[in-house]
Formats: structure tokens, C-alpha cells, sequence
């Protein structure tokens, strides 16, 4: 299975290259194969989301891309260059929100500001903007202690677009989210990428948030983790909430969940 | 909110007020009462009367407060000595194996000597003046805030640690960004404990030999049955041990005012 070359006849131009990437945890009985030899392209200003059962490693394949992970084999290139590490240009949102409890807010989205050098009170101006972005206005000095888990989320999000990457890797961002607010932070992560023309490979546990948002969707299988669908979604943009009631988008969601379906009985095989 | 809030934190306030002189004053009706029904002689149980003038004597001639300086020296500069060297040794037995392995049989083993048995060798070596009593301060802070250094640093979350990764943060700006803040709950808990044997750690020193300290008042006073001179003595030890603790309580709320407001070991004292 190579999907590679599924939808571009040239993969020269990827921004993202994955490469037979293969991950495994060393375990007491020989070692948990998380990833086995997957393989895709992710192209300029494009939408990825990452579906599959829990433990498929979704969250290990994200972080092999931010080179945060090594793989075991295969190998990852953005613009063509070998990833062996953690790169300029990257915005990452972890599956818990991830903050600094002692720091504010305000100071949690300032971070990455900081570490490149910029005045707290440089950072300040660039960060009150994106508190707004997110929703968060009034909340500038409160301590993550204070924050529901959506509220941090969104700090989080905040955080990665602060420095204004190009590519965003999120994993499950708008997870710990109310149906609300989560269609409204979708909506919000759509605007964001349409104007600033970001690359977002994004790992999300809903089918429907996936087709939604994304312009291809991969699954991963449980045990190996697989690709097992590399799926174009072919809806217009922009995207609108009608669009979810289609039979288009029912017959996407079907092939979708069969795909996950399979890869839990593929799991079951091994 | 704001009256609550200040409500909140008055009530302990005024509580304590009230607590803390009137079990101060228990004690002395205590002391007062042992001393009528025992009617043991001054040199064995003084009255709270005889401690005081004492007091007062050793006060208006400058003795005490000269005894207290020198002790207070010994403590502070031996616990700041011990602290810089348990923190650096600390934050290179976290961070390599390497170096945890070669080192934690030493420290581990330095541990069951106690500081007592090799007192009187470092007094020999260095001398009876105050190099010495440091260097026993020293020591004997070193061991608990090195454990709660390591401890500390290697709790540091995961996931913070991959944060600063992904931010290609320098080892120097992990260590201030991420380390120092992370580990310094743990590692005041350590400076806590240390502060507290660091006084025991210069009375040692002194008991062992010198010619000033606290330490040194009460082995005087002793031999020449001053007892009250000693309860002096050993009064100021108390006062110095409890400014010191204080400290560093004080220093925590300040510096882990992130944490819980509920958080009841930093209420306490
Ligand atoms: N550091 C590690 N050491 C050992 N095993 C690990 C490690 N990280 C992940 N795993 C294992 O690899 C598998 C994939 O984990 P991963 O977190 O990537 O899954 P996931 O798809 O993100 O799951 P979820 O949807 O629950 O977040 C799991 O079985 C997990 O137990
Ligand atoms: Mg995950």
C-alpha cells in the first residue's frame, strides 16, 4: 500500500514527506509495533486529519513529525530536508493542553515569543490579539488552575499559532472541547488556515470533524498502525454547516468508518 | 470576592494572634507550677523569673546578640555554601546517568555517618574558628536539599519537556523556563528541612570547640551551673531555628503563589 503518489504526480513539491515510517516501543515480549511503514504526503496549505481506534498511534505519528520521536525506520523530510529533530516553523498542540502552571495565560502564549528573543512587552502585543482570537479576553492573568479544560485548550492553541508556523500539527486540540465550542473553535481553526495559509496535519477522534474540516483523510489500524484509507474529500469550500446533511458527506463517513471498523478487526487478526 | 477573599485570609491571621502568645503563655504557668511542686534547686529547673533577668543581663551587655551573630553567620554562609553545591551536584545527578551512577554510593554512604562522628575530625583539620562550624552546616544541608533537587528535577513533566523541545529552546532556557520553576516546590521543601539542620549542624560544631556561638554559651553555662544562662541560650537557638524556617515559608508562598491557595503546608506557622 503506497499512497504516496495517490493524488499528486509529484511528491518533489510536498511539503511534508513520509517515508515508510515505522515505529516500535521496546515492550518485554519483543516490542509493540505502534507504526508500521507509513507512508503519505502532506502538500502545501493543505488540511490533513488523522483518524483511528485509540492506540493506533496517532499521537506517536504526530510526534515523529515534529521530530520530537525518533522512528525506528523510514524517514520524514519537510521541503525536502531530513527531519532529525524539533524545527523552526512548527506549531504543536499536545493531547493534554500542556501549560505552565505558574505561568499566566497570557504568559503560557507569550512562551515561544520569549524563548525567540522578544521583550515581554513585545510578546504582550502580539499575544492579546490571539487571546482574543480564541476567546479568551478577560482571562489574560489567570492561572491555568482556573482554566476548564477547554478554556486551557484554547490557551494552547493560541500558544502554537503565536509564533505564526507554517505547519501546524495538532493532536486532538479541539478534544476536551463542548459540542459548541468545538464547532466554533473548528470554524475558527478553518478561518485561520485559509488566511494565513497554514499546512495543519490534525488528529481528531471525529469522523464528521475530520470530513468537516479536512481536504484528505487518513486512518490509521490498531496494532500495527497502518494507513489503511488515504481518502480525498471532495466537498467545496468554504465549508458550511448544511454540507454535514449531504449524501456525499453520509457516504464519505461511511467509508470512513468502515475503514476504522476494519482496522479494529485487523487488530483482532493479529 | 475582594471582601471575601481578605476575610479569608485575616480570620487565620487573628486566630494565630491569639493562639500562639496564649499557648506561649501555658508554657510559662507550666514551667512556673513544675518549678513550686518540684522545688528543684535553680541550678536544675530555674524559674521563668530567674531565665528572664538572666535575659535581660545578657542582653545589656552584649554577650548574647555577639553569641547570636556568630551562630547566625555560621548558619547562614554554611547554608547558602551547602545549597549552591547540593543544587549543582543535584541538577548533574539528574540529568546523567553517567554521573548518578558514579557518585550516589559515595553519597549514600556519606549519609550513615553521622555528622556528630566526623564533627571533631573537621574541627582538628580546620580549626576551632568559624571555618570549621561552616563547613559542618555545610554538610549537613547538603544531603536533603541534593535528594529533593534530584527529586524535583526529575519530576518535571513530560510533556513540558517535550514543549520546550518542540520550541527549540536552549539548554539554558529549559533550565530557567521550564526546571527552575518546575522543581522549586520539591526543592524548597528540601531548603526547608535544611534550614532547620543547619543551626543544629553549628551548634554541633561549636559544642565540639570553639570560643563563641550559642553553642559555646551553653557549654559554658553548664559548667559553671548557669542553668538559666542556658535556657537563655537555648531560647535564642529556638528564636534563631523558627526566623530561619519562617523564612523559607515566607519564601514559598511568595514563590508558589501559582499553587493551590488551599494548600495547607503553606499555611501552617
Ligand atoms: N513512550 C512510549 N513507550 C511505550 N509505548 C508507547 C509510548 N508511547 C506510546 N506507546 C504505545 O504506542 C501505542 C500508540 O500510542 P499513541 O499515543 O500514539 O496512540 P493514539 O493513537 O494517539 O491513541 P489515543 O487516541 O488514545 O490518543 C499505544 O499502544 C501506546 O501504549
Ligand atoms: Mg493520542
Amino acid at each position: 500500500m503506497d499512497f504516496t503518489l495517490s493524488h499528486h504526480n509529484q511528491s518533489a513539491n510536498a511539503m511534508i514527506e513520509v517515508r515508510a515510517v515505522s515505529r516500535v516501543f521496546p515492550t518485554g515480549n519483543g516490542g509493540l509495533r505502534a507504526l508500521e511503514k507509513i507512508s503519505f504526503s502532506v502538500f502545501p496549505q493543505e488540511f490533513v486529519c488523522v483518524l483511528g481506534p485509540s492506540g493506533s498511534g496517532k499521537s506517536t505519528l504526530l510526534r515523529i513529525l515534529a521530530g520530537l520521536l525518533e522512528s525506528t525506520s523510514g524517514e520524514v523530510r519537510f521541503h525536502n530536508q531530513i527531519v532529525t529533530g524539533p524545527r523552526k516553523g512548527v506549531g504543536f498542540v499536545f493531547q493534554k493542553s500542556n501549560l505552565m502552571p505558574w505561568r499566566t495565560v497570557l504568559q503560557n502564549i507569550t512562551l515561544p515569543l520569549e524563548l525567540e528573543g522578544l521583550t515581554a512587552l513585545e510578546a504582550d502585543e502580539i499575544a492579546l490579539a490571539m487571546v482574543e482570537l480564541v476567546g479568551l479576553k478577560g482571562f489574560e492573568q489567570a492561572l491555568p488552575r482556573d482554566l476548564s479544560g477547554g478554556m486551557a485548550q484554547r490557551v494552547a492553541i493560541a500558544r502554537a499559532l503565536i509564533h505564526d508556523p507554517e505547519v501546524l500539527l495538532l493532536d486532538e486540540p479541539l478534544g476536551s472541547l463542548d459540542a459548541l465550542t468545538r464547532e466554533r473553535m473548528g470554524n475558527e481553526l478553518l478561518r485561520i488556515w485559509q488566511t494565513h495559509k497554514k499546512t495543519v496535519v490534525m488528529v481528531t477522534h471525529s469522523i464528521s470533524e475530520a470530513l468537516f474540516l479536512a481536504d484528505r483523510v487518513l486512518v490509521i489500524s490498531h496494532r500495527p498502525g497502518r494507513l489503511c484509507l488515504d481518502l480525498p474529500v471532495d466537498l467545496p469550500r468554504p465549508r458550511r454547516e448544511a454540507m454535514r446533511y449531504t449524501a456525499v458527506f453520509g457516504e464519505l463517513t461511511e467509508s470512513v468508518r468502515q475503514a476504522i471498523g476494519d482496522s479494529e478487526t485487523i487488530m483482532e487478526g493479529v | 470576592m475582594m471582601e471575601q477573599m481578605r476575610r479569608g485570609v485575616r480570620i487565620p491571621n487573628l486566630r494565630r494572634l491569639v493562639i500562639v502568645p496564649l499557648s506561649i503563655l501555658g508554657l510559662f504557668v507550666v514551667w512556673k507550677m513544675a518549678v513550686y511542686v518540684t522545688q528543684y534547686p535553680p541550678f536544675i529547673l530555674p524559674p521563668p523569673g530567674l531565665v528572664w533577668n538572666k535575659f535581660m543581663t545578657v542582653l545589656g551587655d552584649g554577650s548574647l546578640l555577639r553569641h547570636l551573630w556568630v551562630t547566625l553567620v555560621e548558619v547562614l554562609v554554611g547554608l547558602t555554601i551547602g545549597v549552591v553545591f547540593a543544587t549543582v551536584l543535584g541538577y548533574f545527578l539528574a540529568k546523567s546517568r553517567l554521573v548518578e551512577r558514579m557518585l550516589s554510593p559515595y553519597i549514600v554512604a556519606s549519609q550513615s555517618v553521622p555528622i556528630v562522628a566526623i564533627a571533631p575530625l573537621l574541627v582538628i583539620w580546620f580549626g576551632a574558628g568559624l571555618f570549621s562550624k561552616i563547613l559542618i552546616c555545610a554538610l549537613i544541608v547538603f544531603f536533603p536539599v541534593l535528594v529533593n533537587t534530584v527529586v524535583g528535577l526529575k519530576s518535571v513533566p513530560e510533556d513540558l519537556q517535550d514543549l520546550m523541545r518542540s520550541l527549540q529552546a536552549t539548554r539554558l532556557q529549559t533550565i530557567r523556563y521550564l526546571e527552575i520553576p518546575s522543581a522549586m516546590p520539591v526543592f524548597l521543601g528540601g531548603l526547608r528541612i535544611g534550614a532547620t539542620l543547619s543551626v543544629i549542624g553549628a551548634v554541633v560544631g561549636e559544642f565540639v570547640g570553639s570560643d563563641r556561638g550559642l553553642g559555646f554559651m551553653i557549654n559554658r553555662a553548664r559548667g559553671q551551673y548557669d542553668t538559666a544562662l542556658v535556657f537563655v541560650a537555648v531560647f535564642a537557638l529556638v528564636f534563631l531555628a523558627i526566623s530561619l524556617y519562617t523564612s523559607v515559608i515566607l519564601l514559598e508562598k511568595k514563590l508558589l503563589s501559582w499553587r493551590e491557595p488551599e494548600d495547607q503546608s503553606l499555611k501552617q506557622i
